[in-house]
Formats: C-alpha cells, sequence, structure tokens
C-alpha cells in the first residue's frame, strides 16, 4: 500500500515537473499549429531541440549571457518554422508532415555528428549553462525541500514555477488571440481554407504566422527542459517527443485553450505512474521475471501511447475537453 | 581479421569519420558480418549447439567460454598496424588489461566477467599519416561468454585524396543498390497513399517486421537466409493485410478523415516499433550463413556478393512488380484505383479488394527490403523507422502515389545520398537526402512523375 502512495506521489511530481512542462508547452505550440489551425507539424521537437541548444551553445560555447542565449534559441526557432513553411505551406497538409519529420530527424542526425561536435559536442552534449538561471532563484538551489510526499531540490522548484508561469502565460494569449480576428481567421483556414481565400485573406501569411507562432512556443518547452535537466543532449530530442505531444494534445482536447496543459499533466502522470508502478510489480515478484524485465518498462511507455493515441483517435477524436465538430479535420 | 579488417576492404577507400565507432553513424555498421571472426566465432557457436563439442579443436576460440575483447588495427593503405597500446578499463576506470597490436595488427584482452568496458587506443602509437577517425576510446558492452569485436575507426587519408572518379563509381553503385532497396520497399507505400490517400507512417515497421521475422527463422531457426526470406514476406504479406482488415478498412467506413488516419498510423508506428524492441531487445544482429564476405574487384568498383545478390533480387523484384502493374488484371485495376478510385468503382473493379491485394504486395515487398537492408547494415529494431523518411523522399520526389514514380524517386534518393558523402560527412549523409526533399518540394511539389492536380 504504502508503495502504491509512492507511486502516485511520484507520478504526481513528474506531472507538475518541468518535463510535464516541456510536453505542455509542445502541446501548445501543437495546439495552436494543428488545433486552431489545422498544420500538421510532425517536427516539434526540433524547434524545442533549437531552443535548448540556443541557450546551450550560445553560454557554454560562445559565452554569451544567458538571456542572450534565450534570444538565440527562439530566433532560430523562428528561422526554422519559415524556412520549412516557405516551400510547404502552398501544399497539401501531408506534405508539410513529411518535410517537418524528416527536418527533426536529419536535425538531430546533424547535431549528433562527429562534424558537429565543436558546437554541439556530439552524442554527450552540452551541460552546465543553467547557473545563472538557478542563481535568480528566491531560494537557495541546492537545498530539498519535501513537497506532496517528494523530494523536490530548490533548483528544480525554481524551474517548475518559471515554467508554469510560462505555461500560463502562453495560455493566455492564446485564449486573447482565438478570440482575436487573427483567431478567427486560422480557424476558418482550419475549417475551409478556399472559403478564407475567397473574402481575401491571405492564407498562405496566416499559416506562416501560426506555424511561427507555435515554433517559438516549442522553442521555449525545449528551453525549460534544456534548463531542467542541466544538459542538452541531441538524442534527448528523439522524434518520439513530438508524437507524445500529439498524444497530451489529443488526451486533453484539440483546439481547448487548457487542453494540451491538462493533457500533458495527465500524460506524464500516467506514464510516471505505470513505469513506477511496473517496475514495483516486477520486483515484488507480482509480474514473473520472465514476462517483463524492469529494463522493458521504458519501451512499454511507448507501446502504451501509441496504442493510447490510436483509441483516442478512433474512438473519442475530441479528448476529454474537446468538442467534436472542431477536431473533425480531413487533409486538404 | 575483425571488422576495422572488413571494413577496411569495403570501404577502402571512404573510410570517413563517420564510420568512428564512438561517433554517432547514422546508420549501424554494415561489416561485423564480414568479419571472418566473427563467423568463425558464430560457426563453433552452432557447432557447439550441436553438442559436438570440436570447439575446442578450432583455432582462436580456445576461451570461447570466457570474455574477451578483440580487435585488428588496419586501414587500406597502411595495411595492419602493429605496436599501438590498447587499454581496456571498467567505467570506473578500474584497468582491465594492456596490450600492443601484434605484426597482423590484432589484439585481445580477456575479461573478468560479462559487463561494460572502455577501450582506449593510444593514438601516439599510430604511424604517420595514420589519424583517428574519431575519438580514441569506445564503450563496449560485453555479454556471457562473447568474443567481443571492437572497432575504432581510423583514417589513412585516402578519403581526401586522388582516385576521385573511381570512388565516385563506387559511390554510385552502392547508391544504386540502395536505392533500389528503397525503391522496393517505398513501392507499397506510394499504390497505399494513392489507393486509399492514406500517409502511411508506419510503413517503416513493415520493413523491420520483415528482417525481424527472417532473423528469428534464420539465426534462431538455423534455416538458411534465402527460404527465410521467403517466409518472411508471407508474414509480411499477411502483416500487410491483417493491417487493412483489422484497422484501416473498419475505419475508411467509419468515415475517419485522412488527417486522423495519419495520426493513427503515427500511434501504430510507435507501438509496432516498441513492441519489435520489447521483443527483439535494442542490439543489432547480422543473418547467419551468409556467404560473399570478402568484396570482389569489378575494375572500377568492388561490390561483396551479398551485395550484388542485393541488386540482383531488387531488379527482378521490380521489374516483376512493373510487368506486372502493366500486363495483368489486378495490376491493371491498382493503377485505376490509384489514379481515380469512383471511376474504378463505377466500372466495376472491387475497391476494397484491390487495396487489400495492394496492402499485401506492400507488406510483402516492405519485408523483402527489410531483409536486403539487414544483410548490408545488420537488423535492428528501428531500421525501418529511419528508412522510411527516405521512403517518403523517394515516394515525394517521385510523384506520391504512383507506382514508377516511387522506383524512379527511390533511385535518385538512393544514388544521392551515397554520391552526397563525396563531399559531407558520412554520418550525416541522410540530411543529404532530407535536404533534396525539401529542395524538390520548393521546385517541383508533385515529384518527377506526378500530375499537377495531386499536389494543390
Amino acid at each position: 500500500m504504502s508503495e502504491l502512495i509512492d507511486a502516485l506521489a511520484i507520478a504526481g511530481k513528474a506531472a507538475l515537473g518541468f518535463q510535464a512542462i516541456f510536453f505542455a508547452l509542445l502541446a501548445i505550440g501543437i495546439n495552436v499549429q494543428f488545433g486552431y489551425t489545422g498544420l500538421l507539424n510532425f517536427g516539434q521537437i526540433a524547434f524545442a531541440m533549437l531552443g535548448g541548444f540556443g541557450i546551450a551553445i550560445s553560454v557554454s560555447k560562445w559565452g554569451l549571457d544567458f538571456w542572450v542565449g534565450v534570444a538565440i534559441g527562439l530566433a532560430a526557432a523562428v528561422v526554422l518554422a519559415l524556412l520549412l513553411g516557405l516551400p510547404t505551406l502552398r501544399l497539401r497538409a501531408d506534405y508539410l508532415a513529411i518535410v517537418t519529420i524528416a527536418t527533426a530527424e536529419g536535425l538531430r542526425l546533424l547535431f549528433r555528428s562527429v562534424s558537429a561536435t565543436p558546437v554541439t559536442n556530439g552524442t554527450r552534449g552540452i551541460s552546465d549553462f543553467n547557473g545563472q538561471f538557478l542563481e535568480l532563484a528566491p531560494w537557495p538551489t541546492n537545498e530539498r525541500y519535501r513537497l506532496l510526499g517528494t523530494s523536490w531540490s530548490g533548483g528544480e522548484l525554481w524551474v517548475a514555477l518559471v515554467g508554469w508561469l510560462l505555461v500560463a502565460l502562453a495560455c493566455l494569449l492564446i485564449w486573447a488571440l482565438m478570440r482575436s480576428p487573427w483567431g478567427r481567421v486560422v480557424r476558418s483556414i482550419r475549417e475551409d481554407e478556399d472559403a478564407v481565400r475567397a473574402l481575401g485573406k491571405n492564407v498562405y501569411v496566416y499559416k506562416m504566422q501560426a506555424l511561427v507562432f507555435g515554433g517559438i512556443l516549442g522553442a521555449l518547452g525545449g528551453m525549460v527542459y534544456a534548463v531542467g535537466t542541466g544538459s542538452a543532449i541531441p538524442d534527448q530530442y528523439q522524434n518520439a517527443n513530438t508524437f507524445l505531444a500529439y498524444a497530451a494534445l489529443i488526451l486533453g482536447g484539440a483546439a481547448r485553450v487548457l487542453g494540451p496543459v491538462v493533457g500533458a499533466m495527465i500524460l506524464l502522470f500516467i506514464l510516471q505512474f505505470a513505469d513506477t508502478g511496473l517496475r514495483a510489480l516486477i520486483d515484488n515478484g507480482v509480474i514473473p521475471e520472465g514476462l517483463l524485465t524492469s529494463t522493458d518498462v521504458a519501451q512499454i511507455r511507448f507501446v502504451l501511447v501509441g496504442l493510447g493515441l490510436m483509441l483516442l483517435l478512433v474512438f473519442r477524436p475530441q479528448g476529454i475537453f474537446g468538442d467534436r465538430r472542431e477536431v473533425m479535420l480531413d487533409a486538404r | 581479421m575483425t571488422n576495422a579488417a572488413g571494413r577496411a576492404r569495403r570501404h577502402g577507400r571512404r573510410p570517413g569519420p563517420g564510420r568512428a565507432p564512438t561517433g554517432p553513424a547514422a546508420r549501424p555498421r554494415p561489416d561485423a558480418r564480414r568479419s571472418p571472426l566473427l563467423r568463425t566465432l558464430l560457426r563453433v557457436l552452432l557447432v557447439a549447439a550441436f553438442g559436438l563439442g570440436l570447439a575446442t579443436f578450432v583455432p582462436g576460440i580456445g576461451q570461447a567460454a570466457g570474455e574477451q575483447l578483440v580487435g585488428t588495427l588496419q586501414t587500406s593503405r597502411s595495411g595492419p598496424i602493429d605496436g599501438v597500446q590498447m587499454t581496456v578499463t571498467t567505467p570506473d576506470g578500474a584497468r582491465i588489461g594492456q596490450v600492443d597490436t601484434d605484426a597482423q595488427g590484432r589484439w585481445e584482452v580477456d575479461l573478468p566477467g560479462p559487463g561494460q568496458y572502455v577501450v582506449t587506443l593510444n593514438s601516439d602509437d599510430l604511424p604517420d599519416g595514420v589519424v583517428l577517425a574519431g575519438e580514441d576510446s569506445r564503450t563496449v558492452t560485453v555479454e556471457e561468454g562473447r568474443r567481443q569485436a571492437v572497432v575504432i575507426g581510423l583514417s589513412d587519408g585516402s578519403r581526401d585524396g586522388g582516385g576521385g572518379s573511381v570512388r565516385a563509381v563506387q559511390l554510385l553503385v552502392d547508391g544504386i543498390r540502395f536505392g533500389l532497396l528503397i525503391a522496393m520497399c517505398a513501392v507499397g507505400l506510394s499504390l497505399i497513399f494513392g489507393t486509399t490517400g492514406l500517409t502511411n507512417f508506419a510503413h517503416g515497421e513493415l520493413v523491420t517486421i520483415g528482417a525481424v521475422v527472417a532473423w528469428y527463422i534464420n539465426v534462431d531457426g538455423g534455416v538458411p537466409l534465402v527460404p527465410a526470406a521467403l517466409i518472411a514476406m508471407l508474414v509480411g504479406a499477411a502483416v500487410g493485410a491483417l493491417n487493412e482488415l483489422v484497422l484501416w478498412r473498419p475505419l475508411r467506413r467509419r468515415g475517419t478523415g485522412l488527417i486522423a488516419a495519419l495520426v493513427v498510423s503515427i500511434g501504430l508506428s510507435l507501438l509496432l516499433r516498441y513492441l519489435i524492441q520489447l521483443f527483439y531487445g535494442g542490439r543489432s544482429n547480422p543473418y547467419q550463413g551468409v556467404g560473399g564476405g570478402r568484396a570482389v574487384d569489378y575494375g572500377l568498383f568492388r561490390l561483396t556478393n551479398a551485395d550484388l545478390t542485393s541488386i540482383v533480387v531488387s531488379v527482378v523484384v521490380l521489374v516483376l512488380v512493373a510487368v506486372m502493374l502493366q500486363r495483368t488484371k489486378i495490376g491493371k485495376a491498382m493503377r485505376a484505383v490509384a489514379d481515380n478510385r469512383d471511376l474504378a468503382a463505377s466500372s466495376g473493379i472491387d475497391v476494397n479488394r484491390v487495396i487489400l491485394v495492394v496492402w499485401m504486395m506492400g507488406g510483402a515487398l516492405a519485408a523483402l527490403g527489410g531483409v536486403l537492408l539487414g544483410l548490408s547494415d545488420q537488423v535492428q529494431w528501428d531500421m525501418g523507422f529511419r528508412l522510411l523518411l527516405l521512403m517518403f523522399a523517394g515516394v515525394t520526389l517521385g510523384g506520391l502515389g504512383t507506382a514508377y514514380g516511387a522506383l524512379v524517386g527511390s533511385l535518385v534518393v538512393g544514388v544521392f545520398v551515397q554520391m552526397s558523402t563525396l563531399v559531407i560527412p558520412n554520418d550525416v549523409k541522410y540530411v543529404g537526402g532530407l535536404l533534396l526533399l525539401i529542395v524538390i518540394l520548393i521546385i517541383r511539389p508533385q515529384g518527377i512523375l506526378g500530375s499537377r492536380v495531386r499536389v494543390g
């Protein structure tokens, strides 16, 4: 029983920690692109990688200020969005999907390659760049605090606090944007692009703006993640993370302001609970060693996500909060 | 002779930095299979498994029961390198052993047991003109009773100097082999898109399933690779049919949108990929009993017999597919459905049956492609997913939804990816292929053989 409570507490920490913020910001970005505008960006993790490495490279390789690093990361994300959007936004939806997933994988391979090692440290990645950020914390960052039955370091708390503030700001901004004329236009693009064009709107420009905005949110997510882990390693930014963010978004409900946030928290809670719970069951011998070993648990998580994503889309595409009419999307 | 020797033979003219073992090779190193030592070992294990107990008579495996690290230092230009100090430590730095390579460039160190070890090469001992291609150390995991081969990438500068035209020919041939392989996997992807509109992100897993099934039959079942590959194709066709019957046909009937279907296929891809990793593990394994380890010199280029077989098999299969599409009734029906589904249906074609056949054909071809990929690059749990992006590049380049377009586009992508290593390092060559995809979309989004209306 105590193990169950422990597992719940650890899962609760995961649902509030920087990883949940990471997925929440990625999913909010995807929500702008996919949920509201109907753009299929399967390379969201590339924006996160640029954000994280923007800080990491600027601070530890170029010796710049932390906040300059943040600006560089955001600028890199904007450039990437423009580069991706220019050739593909005039084409049908699945072209953007293919190009973004290809770019994300290509960028990761590039960042971990031997030739990029002088800049990115290759597969080992960069660490020690978040000092300036942690110094800003109003409490000592190397002490540990008890919270909801789990132990948090001061640094973790500080990153989580700033991260959730960012999430709140992003939600507020999106809430305001979606009530504005801009929001109405992008939602109409999702529903009927030709009708919007017939009304004299430049669909291409609106789509590009949505792509850039979502990309910036993704980059912010990557920054929270890099600062939270204290390191930027190319292989942290696997493509599967993009799909985890999609799962979070669809679980919570696409085209809803709080959908991606709630989705990310629930997803992280479930994943962590499954992880700790399965490990405990294996350690206690409830699940026989021959059936499953604790090294298999990491893969089980992705199997569950894949299965969950499929079931959600087949049986409840609107997720928890969504409106079914808003998510009946079709390729254009 | 171990991996390093095999690599020097095959890629003698291009041991680029990408071949650095600790470096992030974009693809698994394709050479261990060619290592005679490993093959000897496998053969010995096989013999031992049959309980003949002859293992001790085979030279070089006297200590087959204990764990060892072995390797050979050699490049194509310098030949074997002797007198280089190799140090083996545990990850915490405790020293296990230190040896110098012998006159054949070989070295071996006995280990106290299975686990993780770090092998470090003393780069000061390397002769002039030979430099490290990557880092001077490598961390390896040794399983129980294994003689683990360790490769430290060396470069003798031959990549940059001389022989440009011949190297180009070599890369062209390699590229054609790779392109044909992509084409075989991608024909199904393109036809599925053409007939159902589905952008199937789970197609890479069909490739992996083929390779893994063939591996289990080949290695665990002791069946030669050719029948194993045929069985894998049957399994691939069955998986394709299951895909269609269990998932996609009901979804079409429910009227699921194409984007929703696309995300479902991503979920399926994640599910299958990690299930495969769960059962198969994260290792990369070669097929067993495959001959032709030595590259045969054809004048301007060299090919191992396995690679030659791969080219011949792909050409034959692709020609058969083309003949089928062109001449047979079901082939014509496929093209008709891909071209205009409603028109095909109204002219009496059973569209659902055609789609089922397309799925089965696509599954079988992808499985065969997976076996061929496993032949050149070893079998890995995510091999299909990494190939998927190049398949998309090929299919998009040729024109989404057209069968011949997938063929032409994939060939171009394969050749481009291999030839690009003339100017860019080996481990980023896939990036070149993906860049090509983006450039195509800017210039000619409908692809080489596609028609304008498809992309609007």
